[in-house]
């Protein structure tokens, strides 16, 4: 502000004699504008903190791809970094399968809970359920990790892996093929415990922009409440709704420690969701001690963080566009 | 046939009360799980919880099951979070104004929220395997300073949506009466719309530091581990989860114990800023004009 004081001055000398208010109204334009100008620099961060990230990484990750070639670094099946061996098929299976199951489960529950506080609930039910579900959201992943590690991976060692081998064993996704609770099943069960709050509120977001008067036109010639639900308010928001899943997943494909904690982190290609599996983001926390040590290790990691990035950019873009404009039609 | 004509039998009002029943239990489901969390956290945690745990830094032996306690891990967090916090509020509140008052539903304010969105979506492995890359492309070790760098990262797009979604409830009237009177926008932004994003702003620094403070992934990569308190930014740092994900990964039961206990430190400081952000913003939106 101080540059701007000495054609402030000149100019109320200059104009004095005419119109008394002009000057200062032009150093607050100017003041104005140039307050326009920092903002929209700042604007220009997270715009540009995208661009950066992926630059740097695929920067990073570039002595590898060159060497390797992408399909071979993505389809290899195998890892031996000692031996030069980057395959990173069994690990973008397992995360696959690892946010698959947690998907899975965590759709069919928030769907229902997000329509019953969209539709149903007494408003003071809402606000016991947002608080609840805030600090759902807020726990941080190794809280869960510890939750998962303690209750969960026992859960499933102890209760659901005999139940699933005596009735479901025939089929081979429920075979249990392994002695220990540290599998895909464990792992999505955290996962979709985790995603659920964002699940539920974007969901919960999409039910309030249908308007009332469609909710009312249908409840007036007779249906019940749930034919209206089904009948008139899903087929609206469906778009939503799996904008809202693939939120979701793209959330649940990235997540680390909680999963890390367990999953197992066996390298194999799982089968079944009893199996053990060893997902992308574990690969890379798991590993960082090392990387310096063994050449081109920290391109093959980096490139690893790359490919993860790159799907969750795809997947967060589609669904947010779609979001944006269905928040926005309300 | 009468029977089955009365209202209750007719085939859509079972389906009503079924679909209601199911998606009460769902509800509940969820609910449950966070109830779940907490008790396991609690039941777990409580035994080996003590002073010493949250006084003392890790002694010779500590992890072997001797003397100690993660002082150095509490205090790292907080510096971590504090300052990822404190950097991040530089940057996010200019962008919500500047969101709020010159951008409106423009097509550049779309694509500024997109890319918060987005942002909000890369995971904090993704956030650590950058910073990393950017600290081995500079010759920088980990520290304090580059955990705080990529915490402000992670926690910028969180804070300043929270600030957009306050303050976009800010009565039209309040600006166009300052616009009537012939204030210039940016008179607008730094007079009107400041005062009325307060409990805006206080929300997001607690949700941000909420969210910089259980952050492990990210963490890791940048700040490392040590168990001293950290004298310097230029200093690597202990922090909280990583606290509690190294002392779970031990052989020995005692250190096993107090990884429990450090889970409950965390989720206490965790439940803490999330209920105080709610009490804190009830409050200062009474001096708001809605």
């Amino acid at each position: 502000m101080s540059q701007e004081n000495p054609t402030f001055s000149n100019q109320t000398n200059k104009q004095a004699e005419g119109r008394a208010f002009r000057p200062s109204a032009t150093l607050r334009a100017r003041q104005d504008q140039a307050a326009q100008r920092a903002f929209f620099i700042f604007s220009l961060l997270p715009v540009l903190l995208i661009l950066f990230v992926t630059v740097a990484l695929f920067f990073r990750s570039w002595p590898i791809i060159s060497e390797y070639g992408l399909s071979d670094l993505l389809f290899g099946e195998v890892w031996k970094p000692n031996n030069g061996q980057f395959g990173f098929w069994p690990f973008i299976l397992g995360t696959f399968w690892v946010t698959a199951v947690g998907v899975i489960l965590a759709v069919p529950a928030c769907l229902l809970a997000s329509i019953y506080l969209a539709e149903y609930a007494h408003n003071r039910t809402r606000s016991i359920a947002k608080p609840v579900l805030d600090l759902l959201a807020a726990i941080p992943p190794v809280v869960y990790g510890v939750w998962g590690l303690v209750a969960i991976v026992p859960f499933v060692d102890d209760k659901l892996a005999p139940l699933s081998d005596r009735w479901l064993g025939s089929f081979s996704i429920f075979s249990v093929n392994q002695p220990t609770g540290f599998n895909v099943l464990s792992a999505g069960i955290v996962l979709a415990v985790m995603v659920a709050p964002l699940i539920i509120s974007v969901m919960y977001e999409i039910f309030s922009t249908v308007p009332n008067d469609l909710r009312h036109a249908s409840l007036a010639v007779g249906a019940t409440q749930w034919q209206t639900i089904r009948n008139i308010i899903l087929p609206q928001v469906a778009p939503g709704i799996l904008a809202a899943v693939v939120l979701g997943a793209s959330r649940a494909l990235g997540e680390t420690i909680a999963v890390l904690m367990v999953v197992g982190n066996i390298p194999q290609i799982p089968t079944s969701i009893f199996d053990s599996a060893y997902p992308l983001p574990a690969l890379i926390a798991n590993n960082y001690g090392e990387m310096m040590s063994i050449p081109l290790y920290d391109a093959a990691l980096l490139s690893a963080a790359l490919v993860l990035l790159v799907v969750i950019l795809i997947f967060n873009i589609l669904s947010i566009i779609v979001l944006q404009r269905m928040t926005r039609k309300k | 046939m009468s029977l089955l004509r009365k209202k209750h039998w007719q085939r859509r009002h079972l389906m009503e009360t079924f679909m209601k029943f199911i998606m009460r239990v769902s509800l509940f489901i969820v609910a449950g799980a966070l109830g779940l969390i907490l008790w396991i956290v609690i039941v777990r945690g409580l035994p080996s919880l003590s002073w010493d745990m949250v006084t003392k830094i890790p002694e010779g032996g500590y992890y072997m099951g001797k003397v100690g306690g993660i002082l150095n891990a509490i205090i790292g967090s907080a510096y971590l979070a504090g300052g990822g916090t404190l950097l991040a509020v530089l940057f996010s509140v200019p962008i919500a104004l500047y969101l709020k008052t010159y951008l409106g539903d423009s097509k550049w304010g779309q694509y500024v929220r997109l890319s918060l969105d987005v942002l909000w979506g890369i995971p904090s492995i993704v956030y650590g395997a950058f910073g990393f890359a950017l600290m081995i492309t500079i010759g920088m070790r980990a520290s304090l300073l580059a955990g705080i760098i990529i915490l402000a990262f992670i926690e910028l797009p969180i804070m300043t949506r929270a600030m957009d979604e306050v303050i976009r409830r800010m009565p039209v009237d309040l600006e166009h009466a300052a616009l009537a009177l012939g204030s210039t926008k940016f008179e607008v932004a730094l007079r009107v719309v400041t005062r009325q994003m307060l409990p805006g702003i206080t929300t997001a620094i607690l949700l941000g530091f909420g969210r910089g403070i259980g952050d492990a992934a990210s963490v890791l990569f940048t700040a490392g581990y040590t168990d001293r308190i950290p004298t310097s930014l230029m200093r690597p740092t202990a922090s909280l989860p990583l606290a509690v994900f190294f002392q779970l990964g031990s052989p020995y039961p005692e250190v096993q114990q107090r990884g429990y206990a450090a889970a409950l430190i965390l989720t206490i400081i965790v439940l803490a800023v999330s209920l105080g952000s709610r009490w804190l913003s009830a409050r200062l939106n009474k001096y708001t004009i809605k």
